[in-house]
């Protein structure tokens, strides 16, 4: 009981420090696509570090498939959202 | 207990920003962007609120739905004066105003939010004790959501005035179109560069969505979900498709279209009037028919509510048809 909420703890602490670093390299790096590269990478390793934090805490096996199908479908939309990103930047949409 | 207050304490916090921002931000695009974040935010807050069925309902039409209603104007706004440069523009940012006139809208505000919350206070009966009725009554309707219940038996006048507001506001969308376009087909919402991602997206997401938006109507009986929620996903996964150029949007001269966009208002229409003349009420069940009755009604619903909310996203036919 102690040991899996350690676990999740710790898990979780790590995701959000992930957010955090993504978080500030949005508001710090110098150009539109290393700031992408900054929200898409931390982002969802973030994101994935909390799900596998949280995997211990939910039913097994619904809700852990549930934390997974959410993160599976976070990654495959802030990926497509990435790539359109980028191709505009690379056209030169304007992204202050 | 401390910690879910705090948490709550950040979420409110989070919401008003976004709502400063959404209220005060200049370019049109951002207050967008800044309204849907405040959409998802107020979702988190509702579950916060244990009131999942309005969560749902605000994550998928008040964020999602609305938002990509406003971005589409603000494209449009966008085109037009690229287009004719000269030629006054609607102004979508916020006009300069006399400070007056804030102060005097304000009061407006404030006025119209204390009667509301004076009304809310001094309803005649608590609220719980219509939560007591709606306890008690729900068993006979075969249903384990109550707010399916209030919305498809107890209310369901409200629900289906509802369904057919969404008609008028689409009929109202296309009588926009010039008339040398009436019955065509509406912009096509593909994008200008053509873009792999959005293509594989396209192609990967709309069976896990229409499978989710599906679960949603199915599940509403006992859980929350239901026809808006279930029917915007379904609209979704369809504008998905479109914008990715995986489908084409249909004239709205299309009868096939039309009976889609109208069947699920006019089959709950039906069934109330059945109900009257069969002597249990206009929009009443009979006994023991009330779950499968409410189920028809919904699925109609469901498919009516997805394409009326796809083709309001598609906007006013725009290309005449080929003669």
């Amino acid at each position: 009981m102690l040991f899996t909420d350690l676990y999740t703890y710790s898990l979780v602490g790590l995701g959000a420090l992930f957010f955090c670093t993504g978080t500030i390299g949005l508001l710090r790096f110098p150009d539109s696509l290393s700031r992408l590269h900054a929200l898409t990478k931390a982002d969802n390793l973030g994101l994935g570090l909390v799900v596998i934090g949280l995997l211990p805490q939910t039913h097994w096996p619904l809700g852990a498939m549930k934390l997974i199908a959410v993160w599976l479908l976070a990654v495959l939309a802030s990926t497509t959202v990435g790539q359109m990103v980028g191709e505009a930047i690379r056209r030169g949409v304007p992204f202050r | 207990m401390t910690l879910t207050l705090f948490a709550d304490l950040g979420l409110l916090i989070i919401l008003l920003g976004l709502a400063i921002i959404t209220a005060f931000a200049r370019p049109a695009f951002v207050a967008v962007a800044a309204y849907m974040a405040y959409g998802l935010v107020m979702a988190l807050a509702w579950v916060r609120l244990a009131a999942v069925d309005v969560a749902l309902t605000e994550a998928a039409i008040g964020s999602g739905l609305t938002g990509m209603l406003l971005l589409g104007a603000v494209a449009w706004n966008q085109r037009q004066t690229e287009a004719h440069p000269r030629r006054r523009q609607i102004r979508l940012q916020v006009p300069a105003t006399h400070p007056l006139l804030i102060i005097v809208v304000a009061a407006v505000c404030a006025g119209v939010s204390a009667v509301l919350a004076w009304v809310v206070v001094t309803l005649p009966e608590p609220p719980t004790l219509q939560v007591e009725q709606v306890r008690l009554a729900l068993p006979a309707t075969g249903l384990g959501n109550p707010v399916t219940g209030v919305l498809l038996a107890f209310r369901a006048i409200d629900t289906l005035l509802e369904s057919v507001v969404l008609v008028f506001a689409l009929v109202g969308v296309w009588s926009l179109a010039d008339d040398a376009a009436w019955g065509g087909r509406p912009r096509s919402l593909r994008l200008v560069q053509h873009s792999h991602a959005l293509t594989l997206l396209g192609q990967l997401l709309p069976p896990f969505g229409v499978l989710m938006g599906l679960y949603l109507f199915w599940a509403g009986a006992d859980a929350p979900g239901g026809a808006f929620q279930g029917g915007t996903l379904l609209a979704a996964m369809w504008v998905l498709a479109l914008s990715a150029g995986l489908a084409k949007v249909p004239a709205v001269s299309n009868r096939q279209l039309r009976l889609l966009i109208s069947i699920g208002s006019l089959l709950f229409l039906a069934i109330g009037l059945a109900g009257w003349a069969g002597g249990v009420g206009f929009l009443g069940y009979p006994a023991g028919w009330s779950k499968a009755l409410i189920l028809i009604i919904e699925a109609t619903l469901t498919l009516s509510i997805a394409v009326t909310l796809g083709m309001l996203v598609a906007g006013r036919p725009h290309r005449a048809l080929p003669r």
